[in-house]
């Protein structure tokens, strides 16, 4: 269990956060910036001390304020990878690999040097020094090194930001490998698409607080939550199976209760477990099941709750799963489409969806993969 | 036929002992006091950057009578030294290169602590992270990447002890053979008449000797640089 309740004052700025999540996966710290997510991890690998408040990891205390115990960095043993990699310029590649490694055996052999080498892709740069690496190998190194220390849990503050998109591309594979070694990661984000592509629990951080804690799939369906989780990308996030494959048509069945959302192809195998996000603008409401539209995906189901939004543009939520599991989907329509259809919480909805709005940024694979999930997979 | 006149071997082996041992003996300190005015705050600061900062603005004959009032056989430190251990530091090499030791001081210190305050503190806290205490950060981390500054203080230190003239005559005196360094020797000869060329070879011994350290520092700094910038 990760415990944090903290209260820390940088100048007009404060920031009294308060959550507990468990610690396994990988829990994302999501808000805009400034919402105080990289001093919230700060306080939570000893770089910064809290006024007041307590922080614990598994039952061990690394901060409490009223007991005055403050474990200094180097005893709370969590790897932190920064957004800017922070290689160590003297070392090689080896050199900082190396400086975090523990006397004796690693506890799991998978995080012996060569195994974390192997893993992460690094034994051509072993003896290069880090002013010759790319953005993408020093994140890589970064990640390799933070592993090497042999950590509880590790911190990642927006490892991605400082990358263009192709590197980005790169280097989530390898976040996912370090997901699926079963060492929980806090990772710092302000970009849904991570979000829905990694993360397992979702912490909402608004002004220095913390707005709400719960599932991806809970809070991106939770329509009082929209500003915070972003309201042009809104959409809810489904969780789904692979059902199977169309190869004739090139396309990939993806089963969720209630239903069946037809995909661009995706490699994987049946019963693979995938999330998917829907955007709110690419759902088409009608009220009776379509013909002759060009649209496979339609889904059954009734309207939850509506926005009480002014304006031209309406969200309300759906539920399109069977009676015990819901599937919260949202859609977006205008205020005069919502007027025409005389659309009310409880009304019966047909949802559709465009399959080709379903894009490579749509997804996330839970289960672990046995290969990296890359991105030309997914295309 | 000798290079050197034993005369010019006894001074410039001389000159280099002090200026060797000046350095040696004040780097510890130089680095800590850098460290103390980079990175630490506390009240008084100023007071303790001043005492650094003043053998460069004083009169060094200031600095080598102070030396001589604290540090000679009846000064309160000499005294003590001499009682204790039997060391005499006044009219020796030994407070030679005590006086050259304080002269060259802030120079050292100004040089370490502009690149201690441009070590990416960022860096040190990575290091704390990977489990690594206060210490092992400092050598692992620290002074690697203030090299250049040790580098600089160093060289700037040594080359200001072995020109180091006011405050070696007023605190040790002239002494061939133990206190007479090349600038004291130059300056002897300066005042014998007919010895214009003894001088000018003095002279062109310290220019050489200048050079090279100045060479020697560059192409140190020269590698420095690279490993620092994290290129092969």
């Amino acid at each position: 269990m990760i415990e944090v309740d903290i209260e820390k004052r940088l100048g007009a700025f404060t920031l009294a956060a308060r959550f507990t999540a468990p610690a396994q996966g990988i829990t994302a710290l999501f808000g805009r910036s400034g919402a105080g997510k990289t001093t919230l991890v700060n306080a939570f690998a000893g770089l910064l001390r809290p006024e007041r408040g307590r922080i614990a990891l598994g039952g061990t205390v690394l901060f409490d304020a009223a007991r005055g115990i403050d474990l200094p960095p180097e005893r709370r043993r969590l790897g932190y990878v920064f957004q800017e990699g922070r290689l160590f310029p003297h070392y090689s590649v080896r050199g900082n690999l190396t400086y975090g490694q523990r006397s004796g055996p690693p506890r799991d052999p998978a995080l012996s040097f060569d195994a974390v080498v192997a893993r992460f892709g690094l034994a051509a740069l072993l003896d290069r020094r880090p002013g010759d690496l790319s953005g993408g190998e020093k994140q890589r190194v970064a990640i390799g090194r933070a592993l090497l220390a042999d950590p509880q849990l590790v911190l990642m503050d927006e490892p991605l930001a400082a990358l263009d998109q192709p590197r980005k591309a790169e280097i989530l594979p390898f976040i996912e490998r370090l997901r699926d070694l079963g060492i929980p990661i806090v990772y710092v984000t302000h970009a849904m698409e991570e979000i829905v592509r990694l993360a397992d629990t979702l912490v909402l951080l608004s002004e220095g607080r913390v707005a709400a804690v719960g599932t991806v799939e809970e809070l991106t369906g939770r329509l009082d939550l929209r500003p915070l989780t972003g309201r042009y990308e809104a959409g809810a996030v489904i969780r789904t199976s692979v059902a199977g494959h169309d190869a004739a048509f090139g396309l990939t069945e993806l089963a969720f209760p209630g239903g069946s959302l037809r995909v661009p192809r995706l490699d994987l195998p049946p019963g693979a477990a995938v999330r998917v996000r829907v955007r709110a603008r690419d759902v088409v409401l009608a009220l009776a099941p379509p013909a002759g539209l060009s649209i496979r995906n339609s889904f059954a189901g009734r309207v939850i709750e509506i926005a009480p939004d002014r304006g031209p543009v309406i969200d309300l939520t759906l539920d399109i799963g069977t009676a015990p599991a819901p599937v919260i989907l949202w859609a977006r329509i205008t205020a005069r489409a919502l007027a025409d259809l005389g659309l009310k919480p409880g009304s019966p909805v047909y949802a559709l969806v465009k399959t080709v709005a379903i894009d490579r940024s749509s997804y996330g694979r839970r289960d672990a993969a046995p290969e990296p999930f890359a991105e030309s997979e997914l295309s | 036929m000798a290079l050197l006149t034993p005369l010019e071997a006894e001074a410039l082996a001389l000159s280099l002992r002090v200026g060797l041992v000046s350095v040696v003996i004040s780097l510890p300190f130089g680095i800590a006091a850098s460290w103390l005015l980079a990175r630490c705050r506390f009240p008084g600061k100023g007071l303790v950057s001043g005492a650094v900062h003043l053998p460069l603005v004083l009169p060094p004959v200031v600095v080598g009578y102070v030396l001589l009032l604290l540090f000679g056989r009846r000064g309160p430190i000499g005294a003590f030294l001499y009682d204790s251990f039997g060391i005499t530091v006044a009219f020796t090499w030994k407070g030679a290169a005590l006086a050259s030791a304080v002269m060259a001081f802030p120079l050292m210190v100004r040089a370490m602590q502009l690149s201690l305050e441009g070590v990416d503190q960022r860096l040190e806290a990575a290091a704390r992270t990977l489990g690594a205490g206060r210490w092992r950060v400092f050598v692992t981390v620290t002074v690697p990447l203030m090299a250049p500054g040790i580098l600089v203080g160093i060289i700037l230190g040594f080359a200001r002890s072995v020109g180091e003239f006011g405050a070696t005559i007023t605190f040790v005196s002239n002494i061939p053979g133990e206190t007479r360094t090349l600038p004291l020797a130059l300056y002897t000869l300066t005042q014998a008449p007919g010895s214009d060329w003894p001088a000018a070879r003095l002279a062109i011994i310290s220019v050489v000797l200048a050079l090279i350290a100045l060479w020697a520092s560059d192409i140190a700094a020269r590698r420095l640089d690279k490993r620092l910038r994290g290129q092969s």
